[in-house]
């Protein structure tokens, strides 16, 4: 009787929480809020650098405009900044601008309805595609509007140690990797002298995102800028795709590349005589390594000046719970502008998404000549396809790749058709 | 002689309503009110959000901002045949019994035997007792970091095994990743359950032990016929906790196999309610896979309990 009583008293309280759950909210007033001033609320990363370049802006902003002043913060700590945002979207608590916004997540929080279409101001589009140029394109979801814009990229290049290229009698001024083969060749020079245990150790674990730092690049330079998903359809199941992800499974196969995930920076330790990063390492190796770098792998080897890679890129978001959207879209172009992306360069080294980048800051890439190479490849960089269930595409992506491509589990070709076959299905739903 | 009934008067009004109340409320009315903050908690923490978990797996469910016009759809059991058609959510289960099969024997074996040593006078047992207990209340982020330089490639492990080393390595080895994964979770949780076995040996009565010695058992026989069975109860509460924390694995395929690795061998079904749920924004397929994970712990702990509770 007693269990009786309290499965009872347990359903009651099932079925009210089931039923508060029921309603959805309404409409927003948006049109009201695009034209609304006053004070907002902004967050950005975390790392010492960003944090350093937010806090004068922030400064500078509110300086010249004391009513309408912007409390900034980093972005709350969480196991990823797309957790955290994406929960602040649900408790309705995000703040106006989010200054480190992955291009791979809007799709999810322009679902959630999330976030702000950029187009509700009149300038904008004109201001994004002045500002970003062609590449702007990548940026917009399918329902053709902004929900992002695009801020500053990492174009991923090939990093690799001179010390440990010397000790395997590899030239450290111009070394063979500009081909498959000629990487190949290379890189088991490397095991093979022992100057390090691995040639090159990108993350061999099944997080979505890791596939932006092993086979994309590499992909976006074999295709020549193509996307994992274009109108809707995967592309990556393909003569290109399959090249790629046979060179990297020839890596893994000949122990060039390890099976097995690294517990530290095995390029910093050592222990990989090449890494994929962007412009970010040349400050992180500054004292730990005597680096070179070289662009991104081609089966034929194509010239350095056709080269695509990934943009690793993270951009502005404006949020819906945003009330004082005029004073968010003037901090938007505030914080892009000409001054302000010079300073973001100055303080963190990485490439303000602007079409004329190189001519923008011709001091700055006089003074810092190792950043030249990464500037010159931010122009051609390819973006993560902004289509619905983006983070599921990548999932599935990543899955075959890893069973087939890493750990030889599986023919790339039937895993890479079952996933695109998938991903088609994904990519295609609203 | 006589008998005589009489029909029992109407108790008064103020009678009944206290009737009411102490079929309601218990015959301590007060105790009632004493377990209300704990009703209340429960209700918050536990009961609405398995309403809502059940709720969200009868709908096309996505998290929404406030205020925004969401269509949110009643699907039936749609989500639960997207699930049991999806391969990755199988293999989860089959790894999650696998991990279970290991781990819940273990820790009964290994903290009643650890338990009933250090119940014994031996020397320096104030520091085995700690040392047991460590891995316990330390992170396991932490803890992990160990685990992952005893068990990589070069680690300390197959440097002892030499040429017996498994290739490929424990953790990134199909076959291997989630027995090591399991034996990580015993060695980690050991200590709180040699607590939970100590605290049950204070109960077996010293008499058992000198009759059993009057009758010629020795220690190994002793421990069979007088401390097993006087620990029964904790036997039930280890094997059902046990059963219940390891059902629910999520922290140690997230970073020691690094999201589940290699190629979804030790993937738990909590880890792809993660992936599913708050990375790729599908709450009602992940919801649907916790209710089916919850009835399934419910069953196996309601057939260990048949077996582990029977005279």
């Amino acid at each position: 009787m007693k269990r009786t009583l309290t499965t009872a008293a347990l359903a009651v309280v099932l079925a009210t929480a089931a039923a508060a759950c029921g309603g959805s909210g309404d409409g927003t007033a948006t049109s009201d809020a695009a034209k609304a001033r006053g004070p907002i609320k902004i967050w950005y990363s975390n790392n010492e650098q960003e944090v350093a370049w937010g806090k004068q802006m922030t400064a500078a902003w509110n300086a010249a405009h004391p009513d309408q002043k912007i409390t900034a913060q980093e972005i709350p700590a969480g196991k990823s900044s797309e957790e955290v945002i994406g929960a602040a979207i649900t408790a309705g608590n995000a703040p106006c601008l989010i200054f480190n916004t992955a291009p791979a997540a809007v799709p999810q929080f322009q679902k959630q309805g999330g976030l702000v279409a950029l187009d509700d101001f009149p300038d904008a589009k004109k201001y994004l595609e002045s500002r970003t140029g062609t590449r702007a394109k990548q940026y917009v979801s399918p329902d053709g509007k902004y929900y992002q814009v695009p801020w500053k990229s990492n174009p991923v290049m090939i990093f690799y140690n001179k010390k440990v290229f010397a000790k395997a009698g590899i030239s450290t001024a111009k070394p063979p990797l500009q081909t498959y083969d000629e990487f190949l060749a290379t890189a088991r020079k490397v095991v093979k002298s022992g100057a390090a245990p691995r040639a090159i150790w990108p993350a061999p674990t099944s997080e979505f995102f890791q596939s932006w730092f092993d086979f994309y690049p590499l992909y976006a330079a074999e295709t020549g800028g193509k996307q994992l998903v274009e109108d809707g359809k995967s592309q990556f199941s393909s003569a290109a795709g399959f090249e790629v992800a046979d060179f990297w499974k020839t890596l893994y196969a000949e122990k060039l590349a390890s099976q097995e995930a690294y517990n530290g920076d095995s390029f910093a330790e050592g222990k990989a005589a090449m890494a994929i990063v962007g412009p970010w390492a040349i400050a992180s190796y500054k004292d730990k390594v005597d680096w070179g770098v070289a662009p991104i792998p081609t089966s034929k080897g194509a010239p350095a000046g056709d080269i695509h890679t990934f943009s690793d890129a993270k951009n502005v978001a404006m949020y819906s719970s945003c009330k004082n959207r005029a004073t968010a879209w003037d901090v938007l172009k505030f914080a892009t502008s000409k001054e302000q992306d010079g300073k973001l360069l100055e303080l963190t080294g990485q490439m303000p998404m602007r079409a004329d980048l190189a001519s923008a800051y011709p001091d700055y890439f006089a003074k810092n000549p190792e950043y030249q190479n990464f500037a010159a490849q931010a122009d051609r960089t390819v973006e993560v396809p902004n289509v619905p269930n983006s983070i599921e595409i990548w999932q599935t992506f990543r899955d075959a790749y890893a069973r087939s491509v890493i750990f030889g589990k599986q023919g790339v070709e039937p895993a890479f058709d079952s996933a695109a076959s998938k991903i088609d299905g994904l990519a295609g739903q609203s | 002689m006589t008998a005589t009934f009489q029909q029992p008067a109407r108790p008064p009004a103020g009678r009944l309503a206290g009737r009411v109340a102490s079929k309601v409320f218990g015959s301590q009315p007060l105790g009632a009110f004493f377990v209300a903050p704990y009703l209340l908690f429960l209700a918050a923490v536990f009961a609405y959000p398995l309403g809502f978990a059940v709720y969200m797996s009868f709908h096309d469910y996505f998290f929404a901002a406030p205020g925004a016009i969401v269509d949110r759809p009643f699907v039936g059991f749609a989500n639960y045949a997207a699930v049991l058609g999806d391969p990755t959510v199988w293999q989860a289960f089959r790894n999650i019994l696998v991990f279970l099969v290991i781990n819940v024997p273990l820790t009964v074996v290994l903290s009643l035997l650890l338990a009933t040593a250090l119940n014994a006078a031996i020397r320096l047992r104030t520091f085995f007792r700690v040392s047991y207990y460590v891995p316990y209340i330390t992170a396991s982020v932490a803890v992990v970091g160990v685990w992952l330089f005893l068990f990589n490639s070069n680690g300390l492990v197959n440097s002892l095994l030499g040429p017996l080393a498994p290739s490929p390595s424990w953790l990134v080895n199909e076959h291997l990743a989630m027995p090591t994964v399991a034996v990580y979770v015993t060695w980690k949780q050991l200590g709180f359950f040699i607590l939970l076995y100590l605290a049950a040996l204070q109960n077996v009565p010293k008499e058992l032990y000198e009759s059993a010695a009057v009758d010629g058992a020795g220690r190994w026989q002793s421990f069979l016929s007088v401390t097993v069975p006087g620990v029964r109860p904790a036997t039930t509460l280890v094997v059902l906790l046990a059963t219940v924390t390891g059902a629910n694995l999520f922290t140690e395929p997230y970073l020691l196999t690094g999201g589940g690795g290699p190629d979804g061998a030790s993937t738990s079904p909590v880890l792809l309610m993660y992936q599913r749920g708050i990375e790729q924004g599908n709450p009602d397929i992940a919801s649907a896979i916790g209710v089916i994970l919850v009835i399934g712990v419910l069953l196996v702990a309601l057939l260990q309990r048949r077996l582990l509770e029977r005279e």
